[in-house]
């Protein structure tokens, strides 16, 4: 170990003649924090899917890693303190660390908090949004403190919709859950339709009305419950489900009343990130991951690495530490970052939204990845995806 | 039929030496061997599991694969395809290149982050380098003095001194660096990035990047265009590199680093091999499941030949 540290720093002090500006290796510290703002809730209705505790933390832990190893040719290095708390709390939690002096916050909450921590941050830290779909804090809501890396409704829709014309699947029957947050899913899935030439032939909404969620042979209630409820809808080819809040969208396939694909919230899911992505890179990312944590890694995980990798590669390619330089650079066009998604990942200057492909994707296997090659764009292929400049309704 | 005559013709004019090409099959978990004259599969071999990385001794007496899920690398007998030994070589060996003399064999190890060294005559483990993230492309300067290696997620092309083991250069190159080859005489080192579409051309003495080759193909979405393999003729004129799923390899002029042309090959092209000659290159095109062979001289696509699952990585036996 002795040994390897000796050849270490002699590697660190020889290099930084060509790469690194500084005349002595000199560490600086690049401080930053991961905030996951918690809502009590129902669980999950899949067990499968309960939430682990390191949820988002543990993609954080990767990316520190990932950026401490390069971070170390460069005298960089990077830490990102773990906070958890409630909606109540977030903007004290988030005072505490900016006085403590991170410049960057990754912030796992919803949309409502997202935007309120926005604004109360104001200019004094950079922000990345790494669970809120809404197209609103991209549009009209929009702040420029805030670097989306998690894709947009909008963009979840359009990867969705360009799928299934490429299927040629254009009658959709479109059932939408009673949350604020189906509803802005919804409506991204109906521009989509628009946008693409799907038609909507059908309409419904999935009231929660509480019930029964989970319980002892509940599957019985949900065999006659969900063809009673999609009974007698318009001849569609596919039913796509908006429910964001993950209420009744995991009981739709194979209970629906005409044997359709599922798509949308259940069945074929448009997503960021998928634990079974094995292409561009992704094994080895998915085994240094699953070799930290011991479980697969989610989209809050994915998300998360993605935001501090971000302002790794920022540090590595400005060659500098300075918060101001690094904001600068990553809002610039010249930044881009590999994501194991095949390309570059860029950003939208017009929305500060990070540019990337969806992956389509079941329970096990990926199925797709949008945008789909015969969707063309005069200036980058991704931005057939969400919110074009020329559509914006963001102004800084 | 006109490529069929262009390659009885080509074979017409080669000195009669077939040379054994080995072919790694990365899911398939096998290498398949082809006859380098007449093109034809000899057969396909187990090697153990995620076979990647493949090279061959300079006497042609011993096969080397990177068993990646094994943490190892096997060595093979290159003629009975039987297993010799194996070679300690840290956790999730991708790629490996071997010192000119045949001996070390220096190993990235992509999940660890490092480079490890080991003694191809006592199978010992000489040193384990710390390197970037996602340690890939190995590359050694024809004197065996420095080997290179790039990490795919640091973006670096780390220059090693081969027997201090010292890491001496670090050069930030563009996204996703998979590839490290230096030319004969060593004044240039080609660098290629795979997410970044560049092949950067380094100074080795100097170590800094002197110029950065880009492709354009009509047709051809500029994301689908990912540099991989990089090969160099032996007289330094001629580059080739492959350019995963554009489906091409480029064909560069050595002296002025201009794209001359692009050859229509397989689905998603990674690794290439010269045989001996130079006449024949191979390239492993792992969506199609089959290596093209191209006609370095014409510069024109042969033949395909269908092997394994997902080809991987390609060595030419030597003479």
């Amino acid at each position: 170990m002795f040994k390897r540290i000796i050849l270490l720093l002699a590697g660190v002090w020889m290099m930084s003649a060509p790469v690194a500006a500084q005349d002595q290796p000199e560490v600086t510290l690049i401080p930053s924090a991961v905030l996951r703002v918690e809502e009590a809730g129902l669980p999950p209705i899949s067990r499968l899917e309960l939430p682990p505790e390191d949820l988002g933390f543990a993609g954080a832990r990767l990316a520190i890693e990932d950026n401490d190893t390069t971070g170390r040719f460069m005298g960089q290095d990077f830490e990102a303190e773990e906070v958890v708390t409630t909606p109540d709390a977030a903007a004290g939690e988030m005072d505490r660390l900016i006085d403590e002096g991170v410049e960057f916050i990754v912030i796992l909450a919803d949309d409502e908090t997202m935007l309120s921590l926005a604004d109360h941050a104001g200019d004094r830290v950079m922000l990345f949004n790494a669970t809120a779909h809404g197209d609103n804090l991209r549009g009209a809501d929009c702040r420029a403190n805030t670097i989306h890396v998690a894709p947009s409704h909008a963009m979840l829709a359009d990867g969705l919709a360009q799928f299934l014309m490429w299927k040629k699947w254009s009658r959709w029957f479109l059932i939408e859950g009673s949350h604020p947050e189906d509803t802005a899913f919804a409506e991204a899935l109906r521009r989509s339709a628009t946008k693409f030439g799907a038609k909507i032939v059908e309409e419904r909404v999935y009231e929660d009305t509480g019930g029964a969620r989970r319980t002892d042979s509940g599957h019985v209630q949900v065999q006659k419950q969900m063809p009673v409820f999609t009974q007698r809808a318009a001849e569609h080819d596919v039913v796509v489900a908006a429910d964001d809040a993950g209420i009744f969208a995991g009981y739709l396939p194979y209970q629906t009343w005409d044997p359709r694909p599922v798509t949308g919230s259940a069945g074929l899911m448009p997503r960021a990130w998928h634990a079974a992505m094995e292409a561009w890179g992704a094994s080895q990312f998915q085994n240094r991951f699953e070799k930290l944590t011991n479980r697969p890694m989610r989209d809050e995980d994915y998300l998360t690495w993605l935001a501090l990798r971000m302002i790794g590669e920022a540090a590595t390619r400005s060659q500098s530490s300075d918060p101001a330089t690094l904001k600068e650079f990553m809002l610039s066009d010249q930044f881009e970052v590999a994501g194991f998604k095949g390309q570059k990942l860029t950003m939208r200057d017009w929305d500060h939204q990070v540019r990337q492909p969806i992956l389509l994707a079941t329970d096990l296997l990926l199925t797709s990845v949008s945008p789909q090659d015969e969707y063309l764009h005069q200036v980058s292929q991704l931005d057939t995806l969400g919110i074009d400049r020329s559509e914006t309704e963001c102004t800084f | 039929m006109k490529h069929l005559l262009t390659l009885v013709l080509c074979l017409a004019a080669t000195p009669v030496l077939a040379n054994r090409v080995f072919v790694s099959n990365e899911k398939g978990n096998d290498v398949t061997v082809l006859d380098s004259e007449t093109l034809e599969v000899i057969g396909s071999y187990p090697v153990g599991n995620r076979p990647r990385g493949i090279t061959i001794s300079p006497d042609g007496k011993e096969l080397y694969v990177c068993a990646s899920d094994d943490d190892l690398v096997r060595v093979f007998d290159p003629e009975t395809m039987e297993e010799t030994h194996t070679l300690p070589s840290g956790p999730d060996p991708e790629l490996f290149v071997l010192h000119p003399s045949g001996n070390p064999l220096y190993i990235a190890n992509e999940d660890d982050n490092l480079v490890t060294v080991v003694d191809t005559e006592t199978h010992q483990v000489l040193a384990e380098i710390p390197v970037g993230v996602e340690p890939e492309g190995m590359g050694v300067s024809p004197d065996g003095k420095v080997v290179i290696n790039t990490s795919e997620t640091t973006n670096m092309a780390h220059f090693i001194d081969s027997e201090t083991f010292e890491i001496t250069a670090n050069v930030l190159v563009d996204s996703r660096p998979r590839f490290a080859e230096y030319n004969h005489d060593g004044s240039k080192l080609y660098v290629s990035a795979e997410i970044g579409g560049t092949v950067s051309v380094i100074d080795p003495s100097t170590q800094e990047i002197v110029h950065k080759i880009e492709f354009e193909i009509p047709g051809v979405l500029p994301e689908a265009i990912q540099p991989v393999g990089v090969r160099v003729t032996s007289d330094g004129s001629r580059v080739f590199v492959a350019l995963g799923p554009a489906n091409r390899v480029a064909v560069i002029d050595g002296e002025t680093d201009e794209v001359l042309e692009y050859l229509l090959v397989g689905q998603r092209v990674w690794q290439m091999a010269f045989t001996p000659d130079e006449k024949l290159l191979f390239t492993t095109n792992g969506n199609s499941n089959d290596v093209s062979v191209i006609d370095v001289e014409s510069l024109e696509v042969v033949k395909s030949v269908p092997v394994g699952q997902q080809p991987w990585g390609v060595v030419v036996a030597p003479d």
